[in-house]
């Protein structure tokens, strides 16, 4: 327990948010990438968030203390980022270079307006989590004036 | 005769120490914002603020075996409690991104007050030494 941790965890969350918005960056710039068969064709990326428990971050406590599973929390890690199971555009386009004997064209899941709310409520929070660091960093530089006239 | 630190700065130390403590906590609230089922958390500061009158006042319970649990640290995790949600989301996370804010911002400002007393002991006691 520290001011020291808030910055672990403010940070945590700062590197996940970025990796959401990598992933959104990703997915809007190939929104538009045809391809020729569902197998190579692009599919949304989607980051899974997870809370980190204090007890996985110091093995040593576990088992002693009986709150180890519910105790504070150490901010927020991605667990994977895992492949949209929504279902890709096909579209009838003979002309295309990539369309298949059928004359389709497979285009990616991705939900642009999805993905722009996404990229909107990543950075919002990205920017939370910068406020919290300042927040603490002022904390702890008042500390350090402790005892000065 | 030695100073007494614990009696000289009375409960602003633990007062202090719980801010810090909280702030914690309502960091990782805002850093699990988007993490589906989190549930928002926070410590109950008055029942906090009371374990340490106990120990301030000499009631405090001592370790007197190694296989003795630890109460002192092993309480201030029991302070934890669910916040209750006033709008549930349909992933199971109970985090208002708005309002932990808000309590982040007046935890620090209370931080700031708890700051100010600490640090008007420690000037009045450098004044009493130097017998100003």
């Amino acid at each position: 327990m520290s001011l020291g941790s808030i910055f672990d965890i403010a940070g945590s969350g700062m590197t996940a948010q970025s990796l959401r918005l990598n992933t959104t960056a990703s997915n809007i710039a190939n929104a538009e990438t045809a391809s020729s068969s569902t197998e190579t064709a692009y599919r949304a990326r989607k980051p899974v968030f997870a809370a980190i428990q204090q007890s996985m971050l110091n093995p040593d406590n576990q088992g002693l203390s009986l709150q180890s599973e519910q105790g504070p929390g150490a901010g927020v890690r991605v667990q994977g980022v895992v492949e949209s199971a929504a279902e890709l555009q096909m579209r009838y386009e003979p002309d295309h270079p990539a369309a298949n004997e059928d004359g389709n064209v497979f285009y990616p899941n991705v939900n642009v307006v999805e993905e722009m709310a996404d990229m909107m409520s990543s950075s919002r929070s990205f920017q939370m989590n910068v406020d919290i660091m300042n927040t603490a960093k002022s904390m702890m530089q008042r500390i350090l004036t402790l005892g000065q006239q | 005769m030695a100073i007494s630190f614990d009696k000289a700065l009375g409960i602003h130390q633990h007062a202090l120490e719980a801010r810090v403590k909280r702030a914690e906590v309502l960091a990782n609230n805002m850093a699990n914002a988007d993490t589906p089922g989190f549930k928002a958390r926070d410590v109950d500061f008055q029942a906090m603020m009371q374990r340490a009158q106990q120990s301030v006042s000499g009631f405090e319970m001592s370790k007197t075996d190694d296989a003795h649990m630890d109460t002192s640290s092993g309480a201030a995790e029991s302070e934890l409690l669910y916040r209750v949600p006033n709008q549930p989301s349909v992933d199971g996370n109970t985090v208002d991104a708005q309002q932990e804010q808000t309590r982040f911002m007046r935890n620090a400002m209370d931080y700031q007050a708890s700051f100010q007393f600490l640090n008007s002991k420690f000037s009045g006691l450098t004044k009493a030494l130097k017998g100003e």
